[in-house]
């Protein structure tokens, strides 16, 4: 490819449009890598902030009875750690993927909205600001379960429900402007013979995250937007005694919900089409298919919503299609790990860091997608339901799938970042650390499950001990394990092995056609694409 | 299609659609009535009297079957006269529901009522009930309250059996009672 000379050639002319010094670099920068840089930054501190959260819940839920916290305070935790996980670790995580890979990728000099991508970062921490400040209030943070359903929401929320709304409102408006400027610029800059069809998967699959984004993130403006409404000005939404509904809650939030899940995996599903093919050292098998299984999965997630209610008493009939809807998602989805296998089999694979963390999502994602089967089926899911077999099965699908995709690809992406490779022994370390401690902190909960303990209480019948004590290990473990992945990515920043332009031997794409690290700007002329 | 938009076009395009689904997220609560009421999800009820005359069906006999529950925080003593009655389909019945207010103070309460199993609730139908309206009791004061349904001789014939269920609700914060005149 060309674009390699090009920017070449560009990269003295561009030196002295370098960065600006100081610390108003950071505050006002409208660059791409800059801005994907800080979501990947933030991330990571709401992703240790959170996890932090889940080693309070994992240490009180080390034996029976209560020993470190008080179940209100209990409570908050498990409603924050949700909240902060999803919406401040997972989401940002992939918009800073996207900011520095979309680019590259299409070979474009920039996101399409430059401006609006600065505003869009600095909301968030403004609005994860605001959501932990409520911690610190008197009657204490959001105790509700991060689903906050109504009226556990409403009518018996701490006050500090204000703030969590007003929290949501500007992360929803932060994630919208972020999926905005996805989209204009995918469908905008993409440099010229860059079809739709020549796309990486990784772009793709953030086109498609991104108008799920556009169509749900309102309809959970306009939830919370009815709590406050039902709070403060009298309304009646999701009251009875006023003529409300809250099952009408629980419908207008899983409509959100479900779409919500997918963008949380959407991305990964791209990252690891990246991933798998550089280590195998074989082009993608099924390219189209996994286009089309990407959108099929996006336009179902709108139509199984109610599979999360199942026993608030839905009609027979809506119960059937609800759960078949649900379990029609399990085809494009084997059509993905059928592919993702089919591009390994019989490739010359080495097992890189980021491999190993994207075979592992290909496996451990694949056990989460099975428990999810299990609980689409409407009669056995009364049994299920609110149960550690819930918090087992979205965990195996979040953990090994979003974070372990994020990992893939941070480590996959680090030598184009910062010039430097990773250390590969340390990132191995990571890896199995990871591994081992994700497995032993979740799959014990699918055993408690079944045997019925119930979700988001601090304490438990004698019987589950023993696998609690487990669980808390490897949460411990897996916890412990991600300040490593600290210190490798800084480790990384500040030295190394000197990375090529492309690092892996198997690597496609446009991104490795500009040095490494990526200058501050490039493809200012776009590449020529075959 | 989209390549020929400019940025500017695409971004208030989108913006558009954003806009869109909040209004549609807001359009979510007239649909759900819409689709409660379609599919009897919910054992919702008609909320006004109605007015329609039904044929008499003298061949089966139904069950009803009352339920009083108060909501959380609510004090009133709330019960019906009668556990069930036989009725049939076709012919207007009548139970009456007991409510004492034992506070100290007025208060203003709600009653919603809800049919299970909910798909008999589109075939239940009030022509007089105390939950179209709010009750008002001052402290210590009792009423008997009246509702009169038919039940609808389409009613599938796999139902023998329903539950009328109330659950009255404090609603004295949002319509505070009007102090009654002479008192």
């Amino acid at each position: 490819m060309s674009a390699a000379i090009d920017s070449h050639a560009h990269a003295g002319h561009d030196h002295h449009h370098g960065p600006a010094k100081g610390l108003m670099r950071w505050v006002l920068t409208t660059n791409h890598k800059d801005i994907g840089s800080m979501y990947l930054w933030f991330s990571f501190i709401m992703f240790l902030v959170g996890g932090s959260m889940a080693m309070v819940i994992r240490a009180e839920l080390f034996q029976p009875g209560l020993q470190i916290v008080q179940p209100e305070f209990f409570n908050q935790m498990t409603t924050m750690h949700g909240l902060i996980m999803v919406f401040g670790a997972v989401m940002p995580a992939f918009v800073g993927l996207a900011n520095w890979m979309i680019p590259l990728m299409i070979g474009a000099p920039d996101m399409a909205l430059p401006r609006m991508n600065n505003f869009s970062f600095w909301l968030l921490p403004a609005a994860f600001g605001i959501l932990l400040s409520t911690l610190f209030t008197e009657a204490g943070g959001p105790n509700f379960g991060w689903t906050f359903y109504a009226p556990l929401s409403t009518t018996y929320a701490p006050e500090s429900v204000t703030f969590f709304i007003f929290g949501v409102h500007l992360m929803g408006v932060s994630s919208i402007m972020g999926a905005i400027n996805v989209i204009a610029t995918i469908l905008n800059l993409r440099a010229p013979g860059m079809t739709l069809m020549k796309m990486p998967l990784f772009v793709w699959t953030w086109l498609i995250t991104a108008f799920l984004l556009i169509a749900v993130m309102p309809v959970l403006a306009g939830c919370v937007t009815m709590m406050l409404m039902d709070i403060h000005f009298g309304t009646s939404f999701f009251n009875a005694a006023g003529g409300g509904d809250p099952v009408l809650f629980q419908h207008v939030f899983w409509f959100f919900g479900h779409p919500e899940v997918y963008i949380m995996i959407l991305p990964a599903f791209g990252a690891v089409s990246a991933i798998i093919p550089a280590f195998a050292r074989k082009p993608l098998f099924g390219y189209t298919s996994m286009v089309y299984a990407t959108a099929s999965i996006a336009f179902l997630s709108f139509i199984v919503w109610a599979h999360h209610m199942f026993t608030v008493g839905i009609p027979l009939t809506g119960e059937l299609f609800f759960m078949y809807a649900t379990m029609l998602i399990a085809v494009p989805t084997g059509v993905k790990v059928f592919n993702w296998v089919t591009t390994m089999w019989r490739g010359s694979m080495t097992f890189e860091t980021p491999m190993l963390f994207a075979v592992a999502f290909v496996i451990l994602f694949t056990i989460g997608g099975f428990s999810g089967l299990m609980l689409a089926i409407a009669p056995a899911d009364f049994q299920y339901h609110d149960t550690y077999f819930v918090v087992a099965h979205f965990h195996y699908v979040l953990v090994p799938g979003a974070i372990f995709g994020i990992f893939a690809s941070a480590y996959f992406w680090l030598p184009k970042w910062t010039g430097h490779m990773y250390d590969e022994t340390l990132g191995k370390t990571h890896f199995w650390m990871s591994f081992i401690g994700m497995n032993l902190a979740f799959f014990p909960m699918h055993f408690v499950g079944l045997a019925g303990m119930p979700r988001r209480i601090p304490d438990y019948n004698l019987q589950f001990a023993d696998f609690n004590m487990i669980s808390s290990m490897g949460a411990f473990m897996f916890g412990a394990t991600q300040l490593l992945f600290l210190f490798i990515v800084i480790k990384c920043i500040r030295g190394g092995k000197k990375a090529e332009a492309k690092p892996w031997d198997g690597a496609e794409g446009l991104e490795w056609s500009v040095p490494s690290p990526a200058p501050y700007h490039t493809f200012s002329t776009p590449p020529e694409v075959k | 299609m989209a390549a020929s938009l400019t940025t500017r076009q695409l971004t208030v395009r989108l913006v558009g659609v954003v806009l869109a689904m909040f209004a549609f997220g807001f359009a979510l609560v007239p649909i759900y009535d819409v689709m409660c009421q379609a599919f009897g999800i919910n054992g919702k009820t008609n909320t006004s009297a109605y007015q329609g005359a039904l044929k008499v069906d003298e061949t089966r006999q139904v069950k009803v079957q009352f339920v009083a529950t108060n909501a959380a925080d609510m004090v009133w003593e709330f019960q019906p006269v009668g556990d069930q009655v036989v009725v049939t389909p076709g012919r207007v019945s009548e139970m009456r529901f007991i409510a004492r207010n034992p506070s100290d103070k007025p208060m203003t309460a709600q009653a919603i009522p809800s049919v299970s199993p909910s798909k008999a609730a589109a075939y239940f139908q009030k022509t007089e009930c105390f939950c179209f309206t709010q009750q008002v009791l001052q402290p210590g004061e009792s009423i008997e309250m009246p509702v009169r349904f038919i039940v609808d001789p389409e009613l599938p014939a796999d139902v023998h059996r329903l539950t009328l269920g109330y659950t009255l609700f404090d609603i004295t914060a949002r319509m505070p009672p009007v102090p009654v005149a002479g008192r």
